[in-house]
């Protein structure tokens, strides 16, 4: 589905990712983790489209395509979901227009008919119900006050009515309660189809415990430094970081 | 008197050829005020970017501009006007039409709505409601230091009178459609006067459209009086081309208790120059001056604001927005004078601009004249681009990045919309912004006026 080739990008001249190599197959569970400040939302931006940060090297391919020639609109509705780190508040734009234009455009490009408002307004109830958010937040307008764990749900809303084919959730667990944290999670179980993929960026293993990865990787200093199983989690949820690190820089030394 | 220089000479000689005119049609109490008022326009002068209130603000394309004649209306101008058939099939508005600010004066020259309202030319009125307009007109209107206050004061020749009386609240707003239209460039100078007494509640929108292509110059004053416990709401709507320029003054006076608003939406207009005045004249007064200007092409639009605190525990405040393309330039200038005695006052103001390409400007400054001590006040201007965060966020959804940028500046604007308390003409300027900010406006499409 998303194959990731030796990818290098750089944002104001700085090498942030420094050659990344990843294979997404269908139906396939990622999890990426990593300290603050090693590429992960940088990695999972530039996969949606944002220009802030140039591709210096490398490919990336996307049901066949080449994903990078594609603006960021025209990769969500093939398929695309980011769920930002950090979701944007647009006072003025209400949810429901929002969505609506989103749903369409999604609809257009699959040649289907537009929505009726009734139509749409019965998906905007079933896919709340689905992830079990407060009605009256999709009466406002995007984001806008919205708490910081109200804006992750509100990102898993967004995904339910976009039925994304990959969907990249970048620590769309952060700032959770306990509840929360099991509402979203559910959202994003119930969503997903057996030939859909997700890549999941996290901290906290925790998450994992409900969205279990198939993969865990570890990026670092702009590269991916550790793939293996979702015990990987569990380790460095005990461990840390720090002897990745070590091993890193031993390996760089010698 | 000194030698007045060419410009402030030619004013007044159209002042001298036409005074006789427009003294025929008004009543003695105006006519009182016409003589000082061109002494004092004479001492002043057309404004220039050396007065101070003007300072980001050039006249001269329109004023400079020889027009022949002001115009001062006859029958025969109305009944043309009616042969564009207009009719008023708006059923949710008590609907009026004006030609280039003038009450028609062959039918109807004063009307009453429901709850004794009255609605017509100020001349007729001067006949039937002589007191009320001695008690009421020139008194407000007082912006001594603008000689184009004291030019209108000294000209207009008719204008809108509307008289709400005691405990009346009408539910439908009253329309005024202006039809601006003329088969030469003119320049005309209206006076309107609203009277608003105690205990009443009233919405008046005021649209204004250029329907021939002329060079028009208008200068406008209205004043309006909010009495006791009272609710006033103006909304403007101007919708002219790039070869008119719209210059209003609006002085609203409010007696305690009462709440008033402005919002001047400017959709389109060569040169616009809105001059909003507030005076709080009894404790525990509100009001609120609202703004959008969407501007593009060399279009300029400047709105003054001034807020005058002048009895305690009273409330004010403005928020101005505005979308400008291409090379056009906008200003704001928000004035905030709170007396010393204006204890308890709030006062707040906000101007926020975006420009959408690198020759837009904008220039805004607030004016802050706090005398009293106990004072809530806050001001704050941005002037910035349209915020590439937010738009990445609705391209992810796939939304492209023409629509985008439409539902940014839509949801911008609508900050000032959304503050139109009546829901049909909410909804009704919604949609008129979003014709406006994808281009496709040309006259208001769901207007009351149809013509054809
Ligand atoms: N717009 C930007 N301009 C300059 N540097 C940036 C920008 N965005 C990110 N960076 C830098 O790129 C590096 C990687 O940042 P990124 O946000 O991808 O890290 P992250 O792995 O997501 O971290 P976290 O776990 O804290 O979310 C950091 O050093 C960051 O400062
Ligand atoms: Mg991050």
């Amino acid at each position: 589905m998303l194959a990731i080739e030796n990818l290098k990008v750089e944002i104001d001249g700085k090498k942030i990712l420094k050659g990344i190599s990843l294979e997404v197959k269908a139906g396939e569970i990622h999890a990426i983790m990593g300290p603050n400040g090693s590429g992960k939302s940088t990695l999972a931006a530039v996969l949606a489209g944002r220009e802030f940060a140039m591709v210096t090297e490398g490919t990336v391919t996307y049901m066949g395509k080449n994903l990078l020639d594609m603006p960021p609109e025209e990769r969500s509705k093939e398929g695309i979901f980011l769920g930002f780190q950090y979701p944007i508040e647009i006072p003025g734009v209400s949810m429901v227009n929002f969505m609506k234009t989103a749903v369409n455009e999604h609809r257009k490009h699959k040649g289907l008919e537009p929505l009726s408002a009734s139509d749409f307004l019965k998906m905007m109830r079933d896919k709340k119900e689905l992830v079990e958010i407060d009605s009256k937040l999709a009466n406002r307008s995007v984001n806008e006050g919205f708490s910081g764990g109200e804006k992750k749900k509100n990102e898993i809303f967004q995904m339910a009515m976009l039925e994304p084919e990959l969907a990249i959730l970048d620590e769309t667990d952060s700032g959770l309660d306990i509840d929360a944290l099991r509402i979203v999670a559910n959202g994003v179980n119930r969503i997903k189809r057996p030939d859909t993929s997700a890549i999941v960026i996290t901290h906290y293993q925790r998450l994992l415990d409900f969205i279990v990865p198939d993969v865990v990787h570890v990026l670092y200093d702009g590269r991916i430094v550790k793939t293996a199983g979702k015990e990987l989690a569990h380790e460095l949820e005990k461990k840390g970081y720090d002897w990745i690190k070590k091993e890193v820089d031993k390996n760089n030394l010698s | 008197m000194s030698a007045l220089n060419e410009r402030t000479e030619r004013y007044y000689t159209l002042y001298k050829d036409n005074i006789k005119r427009i003294s025929e049609s008004s009543s003695p109490y105006i006519n009182s005020f016409r003589e000082a008022a061109i002494g004092r326009f004479n001492e002043l002068g057309i404004p220039t970017k050396k007065n101070e209130t003007y300072k980001y603000t050039s006249l001269d394309t329109f004023f400079n501009h020889d027009f022949k004649s002001c115009f001062i209306p006859v029958a025969q101008d109305f009944v043309k006007a009616e042969e564009f058939r207009c009719d008023v099939t708006d059923l949710d508005a008590h609907g009026i039409v004006l030609l280039n600010g003038f009450y028609p004066t062959i039918h109807d020259k004063l009307r009453e709505l429901p709850g004794g309202i009255w609605i017509g030319s100020l001349n007729e009125a001067a006949k039937k409601f002589s007191k009320k307009i001695e008690m009421h007109y020139g008194k407000y209107a007082e912006d001594d230091k603008d000689g184009l206050v004291h030019l209108n004061t000294a000209m207009a020749s008719d204008g809108v009178f509307i008289y709400v009386p005691e405990d009346v609240v009408l539910k439908k707003p009253i329309q005024i459609v202006n039809l601006v239209q003329s088969d030469e460039d003119i320049f005309n100078q209206h006076r309107n006067l609203i009277i608003v007494e105690k205990n009443a509640d009233v919405t008046l929108i005021v649209c204004d459209h250029t329907l021939s292509p002329q060079k028009f110059l208008t200068n406008g004053v209205t004043e309006i009086y909010v009495g006791e416990n009272s609710h006033f709401d103006i909304i403007r709507v101007q919708n002219e081309h790039n070869n008119a320029g719209k210059i209003t003054h609006t002085f609203i006076h409010q007696e305690r208790n009462s709440v008033a608003s402005s919002n001047n939406i400017t959709l389109h207009g060569g040169l616009v120059r809105n001059s909003t005045h507030h005076y709080l004249g009894g404790e525990g007064a509100e009001s609120y001056s609202y703004g959008l200007y969407l501007a593009d092409k060399f279009q300029h639009v400047d709105n003054y604001v001034n807020v005058n605190h002048a009895f305690p525990n009273c409330t004010s405040n403005q928020l101005f927005k505005g979308v400008l393309d291409d090379m056009a330039t906008g200003a704001f200038n928000g004035r905030i004078f709170v007396r010393k005695d204006a204890q308890g006052t709030l006062a707040y103001q906000k101007n926020s601009s975006i420009l959408l390409t690198d020759d837009a400007k904008m220039d805004t400054k607030p004016q802050l004249e706090i005398y009293a001590d106990d004072v809530r006040c806050s001001h704050g201007a941005t002037v910035g681009q349209l915020d590439e965060n937010a738009l990445f966020y609705l391209q992810s959804r796939g939304i492209n990045k023409r629509e985008a940028r439409l539902m940014l500046m839509f949801g911008f604007a609508h900050d000032v919309i959304q503050n139109i308390k009546v829901e049909a003409l909410r909804e009704r300027m919604d949609n008129l912004v979003m014709q406006r900010l994808k281009g496709e406006l040309s006259r208001c499409a769901s207007c009351m006026v149809k013509c054809g």
